[in-house]
């Protein structure tokens, strides 16, 4: 272990490298951040965005801002990390670059849980919104541990191609009950809940944000923490029991974190998906496979990705709007399809 | 590969035609469609007279064969139950011979039209006319409903088959995923900003609810000439199951059979969606179904598939009636509840090495 914590000059050359690569992410986002707050029905100007969110604005241009427009855009950053860092964990895990809570059916899970929950209960009031993580999380939960018990082979840990089939069979049994469902409900609620199943971010409001933030504020500083186990537990299962790692418990740690941050995600955001998938690839290609700076780039990538999704969304068939999920699909489905086509048999 | 490879290899091959000969069994093919047409009628039988009216077996028979515009129980039976049982059973059909087509040609288990993006294209072409062609004919309908099916068709074989290693089961079922999850997102981009979602959602869940004489009419020769088609093919797609050298050593040229085979699939497909919609698995579980059933030879598997996947599709439609009275649960999501376990128990038993 020693020698691993000493570093080579290339290596202090790299971490300068990733260093710049973060703090350019970082400063896309907060340029996306500003365009996104002064997108929408009603026009501010940057300066006016800027001015309000320093505490010189007028009545109305507080209320869009703090009320409408600031919750919906933190929401969209605190999801689009938790969903990429979700999937990043998960291609380490399963080693299998496909693997994305979206195509695994774990959104699904978790949606169909939610969807039951706002389908009988029968107002959408306060005490909903706080219980909105823990179902999804009840939903993520049974159908992860569905999907991982299905292509466990004793001795010889995850079969990664058997997850993929596995996930995408239980995703179409999933969306079948949804579907279901959906057609009981009443008209009223319908509109709501398609939308929903799109993934619009359509938690619009502080509460939300409150909702989500303890989930993600606990579990990705916990999956940064564990970036050199799960560099170790990259090298595959015999080697990281020999460099010492005790394989499946971790193995069953960092899944179940990743579970949580999808299930978490997903109660707010409804079915985006792809974002997983495509985050980590994005955040591979600029800072390298070494999770300690690959964890922190997917979440800062998949951020920028659903920022910019949303205002798109809202961009281009004004006023009416298209769901982030929607737009992430057109993009990612081609380029998870891109990827197929390039990977070995 | 030297050539006394090739020999060694064409030899082992006859020797695998002939074990086809043995394992192919036409006394149970006989006693299925035998059976299966019997069991099919009284399906259709049962299906006519059961429903939100319960209507006698002797109303049933009366109203097809003397028929009286003046009864409302001879008009129910004839306007809503009767296209609608013979609307099921042909979509099952379509849905089992293309997916035995597919399986055969493909060499893969686990080829069906839902899963490899068939419906999802057809369903976006269907979205589009919805969208900004309300009130197409349905004639037209079924032509986009082709188009559709082969716009998903050609992306995710050519993505599949673009990759090195060539087209593996497991490619085709992820290309068809991914592809399906991009048109269904840009489906319900559609339905959302056009205001349809509730017509597409009936949509996709699939039912042969709505099926009226007029459809069953334009569907019916594509169909029939579909099927005729496939029976007549059904030689060479067993040669093709083989796989393409042995199909060559045989004498065939595979070029014009797999063209053939895909226009069927491709009409079989538009024509079933178009009427029932995102209904899939029949043609998964149908032909492996079958195949268990009669053997390896497609001029057997071909029509006992038809008959079958007409018989789940009626049961199917009978049962999601009678689930939740008066209230239908969608006949796709009651095929998938059966669908899901098989396609697991296929991917796990077929891709051992997987």
């Amino acid at each position: 272990m020693m020698q691993l914590n000493k570093m080579s000059p290339e290596e202090k050359q790299k971490q300068k490298q990733n260093m710049m690569v973060m703090i350019t992410l970082g400063l896309l986002i907060a340029i996306a951040f500003v365009t996104s707050m002064n997108t929408g029905f009603i026009r501010l100007s940057p300066l006016d965005t800027l001015r309000t969110l320093f505490g010189g604005g007028t009545a109305k241009e507080e209320l869009i801002l703090f009320d409408f427009r600031l919750p919906r855009i933190v929401i969209s950053i605190l999801i689009g990390a938790g969903l990429a860092v979700s999937g990043c964990v998960m291609q380490g895990m399963s080693r299998n670059a496909l693997a994305d809570p979206g195509i695994l059916g774990i959104n699904a899970g978790a949606g169909l849980v939610v969807l039951m929950f706002v389908a009988f209960y029968p107002s959408t009031g306060a005490a909903p919104v706080f219980m909105l993580p823990v179902l999804a999380w009840i939903g993520a939960g049974l159908t992860a541990a569905l999907i991982f018990s299905l292509s466990y082979k004793r001795h010889r840990g995850l079969m990664p191609t058997r997850l993929l089939l596995t996930g995408v069979a239980v995703a179409a049994g999933i969306s079948a009950a949804t579907i279901v469902l959906t057609l009981r409900i009443s008209p009223d609620k319908y509109q709501f809940v398609a939308t929903w199943m799109a993934g619009s971010i359509w938690g619009t409001n502080w509460k939300f944000v409150l909702a989500l933030l303890p989930f993600i504020a606990i579990l990705l500083p916990f999956v940064f923490y564990k970036a050199r186990t799960m560099n170790v537990l990259n090298l595959g299962e015999t080697t990281a029991t020999g460099l010492g790692a005790r394989v499946s418990r971790e193995q069953i740690i960092l899944l179940a974190a990743a579970v949580g941050l999808a299930g978490s995600c997903v109660a707010v955001s409804g079915g985006i998906g792809f974002v997983g998938l495509i985050g980590p690839h994005v955040a591979r290609r600029l800072v390298g496979p070494k999770h300690q700076a690959l964890l922190p780039a997917s979440a800062l990538v998949g951020s920028l990705m659903v920022i910019v999704a949303d205002m798109l969304g809202r961009l281009i068939l004004q006023p009416s709007e298209i769901p982030a999920g929607i737009i992430v699909a057109i993009i990612g489905a081609p380029y998870f399809l891109y990827l197929l086509a390039r990977s070995r048999a | 590969m030297s050539l006394s490879k090739i020999e060694v290899n064409l030899t082992k091959r006859d020797s695998e035609v002939k074990t086809i000969a043995l394992s192919s069994r036409p006394w149970a093919a006989t006693l299925i469609l035998v059976g299966g047409m019997i069991a099919l009628i009284f399906g259709i039988a049962l299906s006519v007279s059961f429903g939100a009216a319960d209507i006698k077996f002797m109303t049933v028979w009366s109203a097809v064969f003397h028929y009286n515009p003046d009864l409302t129980q001879h008009q129910i039976i004839q306007e809503l139950r009767l296209p609608r049982v013979l609307g099921g059973a042909m979509v099952g059909v379509c849905f089992a011979v293309a997916g035995a087509i597919m399986q055969g040609m493909t060499r893969n288990p686990l080829a069906d039209s839902g899963l490899l993006g068939l419906n999802a294209g057809a369903g976006f072409a269907l979205a589009l006319c919805f969208a900004f062609f309300p009130g197409l004919p349905f004639m037209f309908l079924i032509l986009f409903s082709f188009l559709g099916a082969g716009l998903g068709a050609s992306l995710v074989f050519g993505i599949g088959s673009m990759a090195r290693g060539g087209l593996t089961p497991l490619r085709l079922v992820l290309a068809g995923a991914a592809l399906s999850a991009l048109l269904s997102a840009l489906s319900e981009g559609i339905a959302l900003y056009f205001r349809i979602g509730q017509d597409l959602a009936f949509w996709y869940a699939g039912g042969v609810a709505g099926t009226s004489w007029l459809q069953l009419k334009i569907m019916f020769p594509w169909v029939a000439a579909a099927v005729a088609g496939a029976i007549m093919l059904s030689r060479s797609i067993t040669m093709l199951s083989l796989g393409d050298e042995v199909a060559k050593g045989l004498g065939l040229r595979s070029g014009p059979v797999k063209l053939a085979g895909t226009l069927i699939v491709l009409i079989l497909a538009g024509a079933a969606v178009s009427v029932v919609g995102a209904v899939g698995f029949v043609g998964l579980i149908i032909p492996h179904l079958t195949r268990k059933l009669v053997g390896v030879d497609y001029r057997w598997i071909i029509p006992c598939s038809a008959i079958l996947g007409a018989l789940l599709v009626v049961f199917a439609d009978l049962a999601a009636r009678m689930v939740n009275p008066p209230y239908e649960t969608p006949l796709g999501a009651l095929i998938a509840l059966i669908g899901v376990p098989f396609f697991l128990y296929i991917s796990r038993k077929e891709g051992r090495e997987l």
